[in-house]
């Protein structure tokens, strides 16, 4: 039983999916428990995982015992094993945050809804645990498609935006796809491991550069960075507040996973930034999307078109800070992703509260919220303050990691947009807080009612402040257990 | 001039792949109809379909299965068989492109029954006409 644990974290979802497809036809009542079980089990897995590769080291999975070049193999080690966690602690929180709103507008299609929800983990976890380059196109698109679906089940704006992001994504999809044939030409295989043994021979290759040029821009429309981000606002804005606390936590975080891996195991850094020689680009590239993205993000009057461009500015700190080449940059990077998603999960919770009750996100309606809500008001400040990167929080950590990183390497360009960013993420959370407290309504005439969301909503968003401070206060330990084995040793 | 045509020839069908890739993605960002950029994103994953197909062909080739299966001292000789690897992979990627275009024609459904139309722009002018009232009424 033990040694299938890499696979069960995949199978689990998928089986459930199924279970709660026919369960919503039977008893609609039933899908959101077994989602929640589903979840549970899953995270179980992946925490025993986690102690695993913390105790014994990387794990490989061989997929009805086919050895790796042959058969696909799930490998889980230091870089991945963290994440599938994160990844399953931000399925669980939702599903239990979505319960009541998905009662309340979804009513009809809660199986489908929580089908597509569990479709979407297993998409997830699947990128994660392989090691075989095909394998994870086919769970990339199975977490792009129900994606879509999941986007498309909200306001009456949201089947246009999802079409946009359909295109989109299936554009970056299929790009990848190009790109592992190109890799599949020159090298024979589509095994990770196997072909990161090949390439080294091959660095002269024009094959093999247009094979990562086709990956990267996959996967860059995929993350949403910077100019191909057009579809990502209006997907994880007109979305139903349980999806988009979902997708907009995970889907670029996992991109940028992806791309990671892509260039740590596939191409290799030697070939990526020495030979390539494109990583002062990426980071001025990097720049300009934090820069852009918080422009865009002062001039919303919606809560969750606000958060969409906060992701843009973020997924703009990862790539940067992964593309700097430095190893403080590459550990600042990934400790982002994992602080990143809950973060973002954290807003986002909080702003499905403020949607439930106030059934809309307008700045304008958020006179007096500390007084009517003031659980998912103070989960949103502390959200805001480790957005913005203040101490105790998570937030500070990695951007210390990133800033320190980017001093080291030179790019002060890059160092100044991460300032310049945080200032601005000050602005945009330091207007919401103020209108909460101060509100220049008379106070005697309209009296302002306790109207808080309800307790299954709360919880989670109190569990993921807690998480945000212990991710915070932990970094360190996350730091040298598994980060600091993620990354090369050739890179100083 | 030789060379160019030796290089186009002998790599035809590297090139209508790329013009297939090309017309699709003409048809995503130039079409205003929703429907032809959906035929436009579906000939965009045939064409690369069709790029794994013509990878793993051979010259002489025939199917990859053994006939002699009995006969130990035959040597199989690679060259022989097409390689049937890139054609088991577009097995899963046909099925993709067919779950993408189902979910996308289904959301083209949903877009009509909302807006009345299906054609992009008009689309984005009603929504701009909404937001607009939106912001009016928002100020009143």
């Amino acid at each position: 039983m033990s040694e299938h644990y890499p696979v069960l974290i995949v199978i689990i979802p998928f089986i459930f999916a199924l279970i709660v497809a026919f369960a919503g036809f039977i008893k609609p009542r039933l899908c959101c428990f077994l989602t929640i079980s589903a979840l549970i089990l899953s995270l179980y897995s992946s925490i025993i995982l986690l102690f695993q590769v913390f105790k014994t080291g990387c794990i490989e999975y061989r997929l009805s015992g086919w050895s790796p070049p042959w058969g696909i193999c799930y490998n889980i080690d230091y870089l991945n094993s963290i994440i599938i966690v994160v990844v399953m602690i931000v399925g669980l929180m939702c599903a239990i945050s979505s319960q009541k709103a998905v009662n309340r507008d979804l009513d009809q299609k809660k199986g489908a809804f929580y089908a597509l929800f569990l479709l979407f983990i297993t998409g997830l976890t699947g990128i994660l645990a392989t090691g075989d380059l095909f394998n994870l196109y086919v769970l990339l698109e199975i977490t792009s498609i129900s994606g879509y679906a999941l986007i498309g089940t909200g306001n009456n704006k949201a089947a246009f935006a999802s079409l946009k992001y359909l295109f989109m994504g299936t554009i970056g999809a299929s790009f990848y796809l190009l790109g592992i044939g190109y890799l599949y030409i020159s090298t024979g295989s589509l095994n990770m491991a196997d072909i990161a043994a090949i390439i080294p021979e091959l660095q002269q290759s024009k094959t093999i550069m247009f094979a990562f040029i086709f990956c990267m821009t996959g996967l860059f429309i995929k993350m949403g960075m910077f100019p191909m981000h057009g579809w990502l606002p209006n997907a994880y804005s007109d979305s139903h507040s349980a999806t988009s606390t979902l997708v907009a936590s995970l889907t670029t975080k996992v991109m940028l996973y992806v791309m990671i891996r892509l260039i740590l195991n596939v191409f290799l850094p030697d070939y990526s930034f020495s030979k390539l020689n494109i990583d002062n680009i990426m980071v001025w590239f990097a720049t300009v999307v934090i820069i852009c993205g918080s422009f865009l993000a002062l001039s919303q009057k919606n809560l969750k078109y606000m958060l969409s461009y906060i992701i843009i500015t973020e997924v703009g700190y990862i790539a940067g800070g992964f593309w700097l080449g430095n190893r403080l940059g590459m550990t600042g990077a990934i400790l982002h992703i994992l602080n990143d998603a809950l973060m973002t999960m954290c807003l986002f919770l909080s702003s499905a509260n403020f949607i439930y009750v106030l059934k809309n996100d307008s700045f304008k309606n958020f006179k007096d919220i500390f007084l009517k809500m003031p659980f998912s008001a103070a989960g949103f400040v502390i959200g805001g303050a480790s957005i913005i990167g203040v101490p105790p929080t998570c937030g500070f950590f990695s951007k210390w990691y990133l800033l320190s990183a980017a001093q080291e390497a030179g790019h002060y360009e890059f160092f100044s947009a991460l300032i310049f960013s945080s200032l601005i993420c000050c602005i945009l959370f330091f207007r919401i807080i103020e209108q909460g407290f101060f509100s220049e309504d008379d106070h005697e005439n309209n009296v302002t009612k306790f109207n808080e969301a309800p307790v299954s909503m709360i919880i989670p968003l109190g569990i993921t402040v807690l998480l945000l401070i212990a991710a915070g206060i932990y970094s360190g330990d996350i730091i040298t257990n598994f980060i600091d084995h993620a990354i090369p040793d050739i890179i100083t | 001039m030789d060379n160019y045509l030796f290089f186009i020839v002998s790599k035809f069908n590297y090139w209508g792949v790329m013009i297939l890739i090309m017309i699709g993605i003409y048809a995503i960002i130039s079409k205003q109809n929703l429907i032809k950029k959906i035929i436009g994103m579906n000939i965009f994953q045939t064409a690369i379909i069709l790029f794994y197909i013509s990878i793993g062909s051979k010259k002489n080739a025939s199917i990859p299965i053994l006939h002699h299966l009995n006969e130990h001292t035959q040597k199989i000789n690679p060259d022989d068989f097409v390689n049937p690897l890139p054609h088991v992979l577009m097995l899963t990627a046909i099925v993709v492109s067919v779950a993408t275009l189902g979910v996308a024609l289904s959301l083209a459904i949903k877009i009509y029954q909302q807006f009345g139309t299906l054609e992009e722009n008009i689309i984005n002018n009603k929504i701009a006409a909404d937001n607009n009232r939106q912001s009016v009424i928002d100020r009143l």
